[in-house]
């Protein structure tokens, strides 16, 4: 029953995307910090990380012209599918190191599967990443599998 | 925070519940932060017309840190948040107050760990994003 997944998007699972890099910043742990109504001065202050700040510190920055009618960047990393609109899934994370700023991180995704499931207000397609990220050095950091719903 | 140790903790144990009511400047706020530009979070003209939401939606990743808080503002420098999983199974609009907590749901003293039922739950008492954590204890 896979309908809405053609074979061009299939032949995606499996794929890797471009490494991203990342120096962690003192004050975008701070905003981040204040934006999701931390509790702890460890956070508030920037000494460290709170567990989700890599999901916003990882996110594409486009230039404004690339932005699309939903203010979205069209995500390269992403097949053709046929439903556009993008809805957050959820996430299973592993932690192996706490992050501190100027730390420098790489984080690899692969795009582990698409699935098409039948929601209350239609089909819907979940795409699956698994992204790892390590140190410059090597060192491990966190390992997640994140999901986004296509609607 | 106070300090304690896994031998104090019992299968069943709540954890401190929390309500979050985010407001257009802390939406604002947590976009800017995360660089998220989708209008969904800002343009309720555009969330209504066109992709058909009540609201402007609040973020599904915004409340997954509201649910990782749980545990970790529960545990304090107690132990280290080692797993976290949720699923964001329903869409959640400015103007409602939603509420987190958790429960213990394993405790294996010899390895240190302690595992949890998490939830971000509406005014309505449904859970909206449930999610599990696992912590190790020093």
């Amino acid at each position: 029953m896979s309908d809405l997944i053609s074979a061009e998007a299939r032949s995606w699972i499996g794929r890797k995307g471009e490494p991203i890099h990342i120096e962690v910043n003192r004050s975008d742990i701070v905003k981040y910090s204040i934006s999701t109504e931390q509790q702890q001065a460890k956070f508030l202050q920037g000494d460290e990380a709170p567990a989700m700040f890599l999901f916003g510190a990882l996110r594409p920055i486009a230039p404004l012209a690339e932005l699309g009618p939903d203010g979205l960047p069209e995500d390269s990393f992403l097949p053709d599918l046929p439903l556009k609109r993008v809805m957050a899934g959820g996430t299973e994370m592993t932690f192996h190191r706490s992050i501190h700023p100027g730390d420098k991180l790489v984080a690899t995704r692969s795009l582990a599967d698409l699935i098409e499931k039948q929601g209350s207000t239609g089909p819907l397609i979940f795409v699956v990443y698994n992204m790892r990220v390590e140190t410059e050095a090597g060192e491990l950091v966190l390992e997640e599998k994140q999901t986004r719903i296509m609607r | 925070m106070s300090n304690f140790e896994i031998a104090a903790l019992s299968i069943g144990e709540a954890l401190p519940e929390r309500q979050h009511t985010a407001t257009n400047v802390s939406l604002f706020c947590y976009n800017a932060a995360i660089w998220n530009p989708h209008r969904i979070h800002y343009d309720e003209p555009y969330t209504k017309n066109v992709e058909k939401h009540p609201g402007v939606v609040i973020d599904g990743p915004l409340q997954g840190d509201w649910l990782n808080q749980v545990v970790v503002n529960w545990m304090g420098d107690n132990a280290t948040l080692v797993q976290f999983n949720y699923s964001n199974r329903r869409a959640s609009y400015i103007g409602e107050t939603l509420t987190s907590g958790g429960s213990i749901t394993a405790i294996d003293a010899a390895a240190g760990t302690v595992d949890m039922e998490i939830f971000i739950k509406n005014e309505n008492g449904d859970v909206i994003t449930p999610g599990t954590a696992r912590v190790r204890f020093a």
